[in-house]
């Protein structure tokens, strides 16, 4: 896409999707390529549509119609939308890192025992290399210190880089996050965006529904402005941001500017 | 959980430094229960106790009401855990039988199951050959099976209902990022799902739990030998009308008592935050 990274193999496609819930048309035909190394931002208003089509990503809301395909491999999916081979779309879904806005931390488990659940309990990786993994995240995002905590005890800011570790000790392909510093103090927001920064800075595939106009900016090789779940304009950030085309971007930039 | 919560996080369990008015009061309370134990034991008949008989009753009703106890709350909690997941989660032609068996159980008293099922089903098993026949005969002709049938049903009903509640309950979210990171199905009930729901209900199940207890008295009344049946069989014996009694609530408090304490292990044993 953007960046130079047409030549890296492709990440994540979505093509012509659709998803309705009942008679609500919410996504009516949208694509995204994203090639290894692409961190793609969705920005757009409340209610267009971006949440449902990242949700739709990973199955978690069922698309009415369309292809998704992670490194090359389609989804299977039943005429309906339905995913139609579980173990496969498990599979799937453990290769895409998703990290939401309520963070989502399991609350009856350590932060320790959060980033190893899966990958012990789901992956089948040894339970010493889950752990010397996990501690390594834990470093990374600074909480070193928090391994024994309950995610009731840590405040957002910590809770949501757990949880980013969390996605990350899966070893996934690619990442997912869904407005991940909304539910934020704003004190707390930095702590988290300059870890998203340092993931894309080390050529992470990303896609990332956001708020922050100056993060996205900053962090995406292309950006996607979704209106009414259509695709009004995408393009480089400062194409998008610099130069806006459509009318309704340009609107939508002064109202969160 | 093998976890050691750092000091921040310590949940205190026991009461807060208690001072001024209210360790007067425990003191004064402290005096009153010595009195009133000295009392009883100075002035009422407890001669009844040494009698070997009556002890060996007494502690065979104890163990009788114990087992009945713990085993009818385990076998009820695995009857509940499908039942409230039918209601919070099942199609139609599960959640419909499932909550009509809550209501119906909950609608009536256990008095009547008891009896329906003692002298309902225990009267229609002798006149079926193959079940007369069968090796269990010998079980099936006592009381207690119907004893711990009727109470493992009633546990059943009413915790199917709390049950039902504490799967509802758990926040949606969590069960969503379990999805998301591609947990197969049952993999997120039994490590993330159940856990959490159960970990609602501790502390609604340990009174429950102690209603239980409460209810055990009844199965006397088909003659299973608990401490209640003991007790009384020693008042008519013996023409002592309250000591027995007053042994049979110390008995009672005791279990209770157990009970409580081991509920409020169990809760403490993951931190929740209070605040
Ligand atoms: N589970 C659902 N059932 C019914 N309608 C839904 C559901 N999820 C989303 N919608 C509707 O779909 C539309 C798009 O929702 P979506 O959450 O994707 O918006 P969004 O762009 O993420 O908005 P926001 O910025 O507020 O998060 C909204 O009108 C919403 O009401
Ligand atoms: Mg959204």
């Amino acid at each position: 896409m953007a960046n130079g990274n047409q030549q890296s193999p492709e990440a994540i496609r979505v093509a012509d999707l659709h998803k309705s819930f009942g008679t609500h048309h919410v996504l009516k035909g949208v694509s995204l390529t994203a090639h290894e190394g692409d961190v793609v931002a969705i920005i757009g208003g409340s209610g267009s549509g971006k949440s449902t089509m990242l949700r739709c990503i990973n199955f978690l809301e069922t698309p009415s119609s369309g292809l998704i395909s992670i490194a090359g491999e389609a989804v299977a999916m039943h005429p309906d939308g339905s995913p139609s081979d579980r173990k496969q779309l498990e599979r799937i879904r453990q290769s895409l890192g998703m990290v939401f806005q309520s963070f989502n931390l399991w609350t009856h488990r350590t932060v320790l025992e959060n980033l190893i659940e899966v990958p012990v309990h789901v992956m089948k990786c040894p339970r010493d290399v889950a752990i010397d993994r996990a501690r390594k995240l834990l470093a990374r995002v600074g909480l070193a210190e928090k391994e024994d905590a309950y995610p009731a005890f840590m405040s957002g800011g910590q809770q949501q880089r757990a949880a980013i570790a969390r996605a990350l000790c899966m070893e996934p392909k690619a990442m997912l996050f869904d407005e991940p510093t909304s539910a934020l103090d704003p004190e707390l927001v930095g702590e988290v965006l300059q870890v998203i920064k340092g993931l894309a800075d080390e050529g992470r595939t990303m896609i990332l529904v956001t708020h922050e106009m100056k993060f996205a900016r900053e962090v995406a090789s292309h950006v996607i402005y979704l209106h009414n779940g259509l695709i009004e304009e995408q393009g480089p950030p400062d194409q998008l941001f610099g130069a806006p085309q459509s009318d309704r971007l340009k609107q939508f930039l002064k109202s969160v500017a | 959980m093998q976890a050691n919560p750092t000091p921040s996080q310590t949940v205190s369990a026991g009461p807060a430094p208690v001072q001024g008015f209210w360790a007067t009061r425990r003191i004064v309370l402290a005096l009153i229960a010595v009195a009133l134990v000295g009392w009883s034991v100075t002035s009422l008949n407890w001669s009844w106790l040494a009698n070997p008989k009556y002890q060996a009753l007494l502690l065979q009703g104890a163990w009788n009401t114990t087992w009945i106890l713990v085993v009818t709350m385990v076998l009820g909690m695995l009857l509940a855990i499908p039942l409230g997941l039918a209601q919070a989660a099942g199609p139609w032609w599960l959640a419909a039988p499932a909550r009509a068996f809550c209501g119906l159980i909950r609608g009536t008293p256990l008095l009547l199951q008891l009896w329906l099922l003692y002298y309902g089903l225990g009267s229609l098993f002798p006149s079926i050959p193959w079940i007369r026949e069968s090796d269990l005969w010998p079980i099936l002709r006592q009381a207690w099976p119907y004893a711990v049938l009727a109470l493992t049903l009633s546990v059943a009903g009413y915790e199917g209902e709390v049950m039902r509640g504490a799967f509802k309950g758990v926040p949606h979210g969590q069960l969503e990022a379990a999805r998301a990171m591609g947990m197969p199905r049952f993999t997120i009930f039994r490590r993330i799902w159940l856990p959490q729901a159960l970990q609602r209900v501790l502390p609604t199940l340990g009174g429950e739990t102690v209603l239980t207890l409460k209810a055990t008295p009844l199965v006397a009344t088909i003659t299973v030998v608990d401490i209640y049946a003991v007790s009384s069989r020693i008042r008519q014996d013996t023409f002592v009308v309250y000591e027995p009694l007053l042994l049979l609530a110390v008995v009672y408090m005791a279990i209770a008592g157990v009970i409580v304490l081991l509920f409020r292990w169990l809760e403490n044993r993951v931190p929740q935050r209070t605040a």
